[in-house]
């Protein structure tokens, strides 16, 4: 048996240890440096201040990111997921139409519509990478770049304005004093967490990313698998297509959702998720996608010019996956065993 | 003779973390021969060409080329010299022409540019002179394997090479091709090149070897004339015997044997798969272990795999529990109250990051599918009865396999299976690389199962083992079956001569 480890030594080990730790730092550095950060007041019965600016506008990133880390889990990845968003904004735009106050179809249909298309957007992709043999970062480039193009032909090559403000409560809407979005992601971090832990499919999703041979010497289905999880993928982007197009108040095929794809594998990278497939952490990939907003949100906050931002975040992301690398890991334990024998 | 030795490897050892891979080994080549390296896997064959190649360097041990000492720190150094290596899987670029495949990294230039109509032709003079007649500005791509195969052969003999390293060239390769690939060697070796081959065929062997090296687990065993060694003999060098024979084993199997009921589980008619298994008959009943006997490669697991549908037969009918099987994969295989241990544990066994647990109720759920989730409790249940029965050595459940040992890992994988509760087990290799205790457990434990109404195929490199679990044996050679003994007739002279063919 071994030794039963300290709690410190237990923490330090946990997958969501690091995540944490960084974003525990951001908060730290706006704690000192930013003021009003942490300022909460309420307005009108809605809470604001630049904590609930976070949670509200990273809840896209936080819904692409658990949908991504499905995908990356079973060792693929999505890059498609930025064109579904504009696809499924264009979609509910049209559907709406830009009449003031009147909307061309029902609210739920144009939900549900919006929704399958974007479950059609994952099928292919799944197919292409399940049935197709296709490798996923290929698979899904098609749609990556295809996917924009058929946004356009949705929306004739328009911006389309949205005049129905009903359909802004999906975004912009606030319950129980809360921002609306922040519902929609804990329902579907719920959901998703139901669906792999409740279910088999988490362990099939596993086992397909750590060795897909044993798998299905096994007698799982790894087509199936794969195709699901694609799915689940495009409809997460679904619904951001969604906040996003109701929040801006309109749907801009040539940008909505762009580059989004990578900041949702930074999220499930930073997570704990390895790219090679295999275990993941719904709850890592939102703290990731968090992590990712609140920088973003501190620059901002601190008025930096937007050029600089990305490199900001490049900084963070960095320093996070370099905590992750085996030769830095294993640095870090053995200052750690120094400080021990000194104690 | 000591001038015509091309080649002396004198006492090489090497080991890699964990194994001996080669230990105080002996080899020579002389001009003008063909020298077969036998041994089956993990008996040092590649480990010794990697040293002689310069992909690995040795521990101890000298090599000489010409009479002077060969340092050669890279594969390319070592094809400065003379030594050239032609690899089971043709390592050419599919993409690129013929030609430009044979000369590639030496095209003749010409003002600049590549001189492609010199390029063209001597690559063509070079393959004529192979007596292989194709249009050389094709991609290579375009042509059979065995085309491919003389490609490669054209690229080392465009290197000048003094040694030919033929690495299983003729396992992909069919009869008349094979034939075409040996007048070639043949047409090498009257040019006083030397040639070693490693093949597993042993037909081909004395086809066409002048001497053969046996190696075996990492020694020498010997190197004979081919005319000297009798089929029968090379075989039983390269199996090596054990002679700590268990005689309380044959008792128990005689004991169980009398279990075996008329219900026939399995039967097989013409089921075989193009390049993989001739066409063959089988059968399995309840209570019965039936061994599968025959070199690496005769098709033993292709066979598995077949029965399991791992891999489509193309040819022939499954009868499974009496009824015609359709739709055949893994999964409908479990359905059917099938069990697999693929011989591979790594890359098709174990999943290496998830616990002991998960390992071992994975079929079991995979046969109850995505919405029946086995509760925590069961699954605990499940995992730790099985850590019990098969006294798997870990510290608790959740630990990641990955960090078990390599026979603990093959309990697991067995574990998985018998979790399913199957009435056909198929077990390829179980005792593969584990300790000798642990190999008679297992082996104890299939008989176990066998006297509990179960059938069991059970495949094995190691002869004997197969033999003194095995209430029925099917001997395969080159893909086909070519022999059942049951009862009495089981013995291992018999089956030797069978696997030898002579």
């Amino acid at each position: 048996m071994t030794p039963s480890k300290s709690w410190w030594e237990r923490l330090r080990h946990s997958s969501l240890f690091w995540p944490v730790l960084v974003l525990a730092l951001v908060m730290g550095f706006n704690l000192i440096f930013t003021p009003n950060f942490f300022q909460l007041e309420v307005k009108d019965g809605h809470l604001f201040g630049s904590l609930v600016d976070v949670l509200n506008r990273g809840s896209p990133l936080m819904l692409l990111a658990l949908g991504m880390t499905m995908v990356i889990a079973t060792g693929g990845v999505d890059l498609s997921v930025g064109a579904v968003i504009a696809i499924c904004g264009a979609t509910a735009a049209v559907l709406i139409g830009h009449t003031t106050d009147v909307t061309n179809t029902p609210l739920p249909l144009v939900i549900i519509i919006t929704l399958g298309v974007a479950i059609l957007c994952g099928l292919w992709n799944g197919l292409l990478v399940s049935r197709g043999n296709i490798q996923p970062m290929v698979a899904t480039l098609v749609l990556m770049v295809a996917g924009r193009g058929i946004a356009q032909l949705i929306t004739d090559g328009q911006i389309i304005t949205i005049y129905y403000p009903p359909f802004f409560f999906i975004g912009g809407g606030y319950l129980l004093g809360l921002p609306f979005p922040l519902f929609i992601v804990v329902a579907v971090f719920f959901f998703a967490w139901l669906l792999t832990r409740r279910t088999a499919i988490g362990l099939f999703v596993e086992s397909v990313g750590t060795n897909a041979s044993s798998s299905f010497y096994s007698g799982i289905n790894e087509k199936n698998i794969k195709l699901l999880v694609y799915v689940f993928c495009s409809f997460c982007a679904g619904i951001g297509g969604l906040i996003i197009s109701s929040n801006v108040k309109s749907a801009d095929a040539n940008n909505a959702g762009l580059w989004t794809e990578l900041d949702a594998i930074l999220a499930v990278v930073i997570g704990g998720t390895l790219m090679t497939g295999g275990r993941f952490s719904l709850a890592g990939s939102v703290i990731g996608a968090l992590l990712i907003q609140s920088v973003t949100t501190t620059i901002y906050a601190f008025g930096v010019p937007p050029e600089v931002v990305q490199v900001v975040k490049a900084m963070v992301v960095l320093v996070v996956v370099l905590l992750y690398s085996e030769p830095v890991k294993l640095g870090l334990d053995k200052l750690a065993k120094r400080k021990e024998v000194q104690l | 003779m000591e001038d015509n030795c091309i080649l002396t490897m004198k006492g090489i050892s090497k080991a890699f973390p964990g194994v001996q891979a080669l230990s105080d080994v002996d080899f020579s080549l002389h001009r003008g021969e063909i020298h077969a390296l036998m041994g089956e896997n993990g008996a040092g064959k590649s480990t010794l060409i990697k040293v002689l190649t310069g992909v690995n360097r040795q521990d101890a041990g000298t090599i000489e080329l010409d009479g002077k000492e060969m340092l050669a720190k890279s594969p390319l150094q070592a094809q400065a010299l003379g030594i050239s290596t032609v690899y089971q899987e043709v390592n050419l670029c599919p993409n690129l022409s013929v030609a430009e495949n044979i000369l590639i990294g030496r095209e003749p230039h010409r003002m600049g540019g590549i001189d492609w109509r010199a390029l063209n032709a001597r690559a063509r003079k070079i393959l004529t002179w192979l007596d292989v007649d194709i249009d050389v500005r094709q991609s290579l791509g375009m042509y059979p394997l065995a085309i491919q195969q003389m490609v490669a052969i054209s690229r080392a003999l465009e290197i000048s090479a003094k040694i030919l390293i033929l690495d299983e060239p003729t396992s992909s390769l069919a009869v008349h091709e094979t034939a075409k690939l040996f007048q070639v060697m043949r047409k090498l070796k009257s040019e006083g090149m030397g040639i070693v081959f490693i093949t597993h065929f042993l037909d081909q062997v004395y086809q066409i070897a002048d001497r053969i090296t046996v190696l075996r687990n990492g020694n020498l065993v010997g190197a004979y004339t081919t005319a000297a060694l009798p089929r029968f003999e090379l075989v039983a060098k390269m199996i090596g015997r054990n002679l700590t024979e268990l005689e309380d084993m044959s008792r128990f199997r005689a004991e169980t044997g009398r279990h075996i009921a008329g219900e026939v589980l399995v039967e097989a008619t013409g089921l075989g798969r193009v390049g993989f298994v001739e066409p063959l008959d089988l059968t399995l009943h309840a209570g019965e272990v039936l061994g599968f006997a025959g070199l690496l490669g005769s098709g033993r697991t292709e066979t598995a795999n077949l029965i399991f549908g791992i891999d489509k037969a193309d040819s022939g009918s499954l009868k499974v529990n009496g009824a015609a099987v359709v739709k055949h994969g893994p999964l409908n295989s479990i359905h059917q109250g099938m069990a697999f241990c693929p011989e591979d544990r790594k890359a098709d066994g174990v999943v290496g990051d998830l616990t002991v647990r998960e390992n071992i109720i994975l079929a079991l759920q995979a046969s109850r599918g995505w919405f029946k989730f086995l509760s925590k409790k069961k699954q605990y249940a499940v995992a730790d009865k099985y850590i019990q029965l098969l006294s798997i050595s870990t510290p608790n459940a959740d630990q990641l396999v990955k960090n078990l040992s390599g026979g603990n890992q093959q309990k697991v994988i067995l574990a998985r299976w018998l979790a399913t509760d199957p009435k056909i087990l198929i077990l390829d290799e179980p005792t593969r690389g584990i300790d000798v205790g642990a190999k008679a457990e297992i082996q104890k434990l299939v008989l176990v199962l066998a006297s509990e109404g179960k059938g069991c195929v059970f495949i094995s490199s190691e002869l004997d083992e197969v033999l003194r679990t095995s209430h029925r044996v099917v001997i395969m050679r080159d893909g086909a079956k070519v022999a059942e003994l049951a009862g009495d007739e089981i013995d291992e002279q018999a089956v030797m001569t069978v696997i030898a063919g002579g």
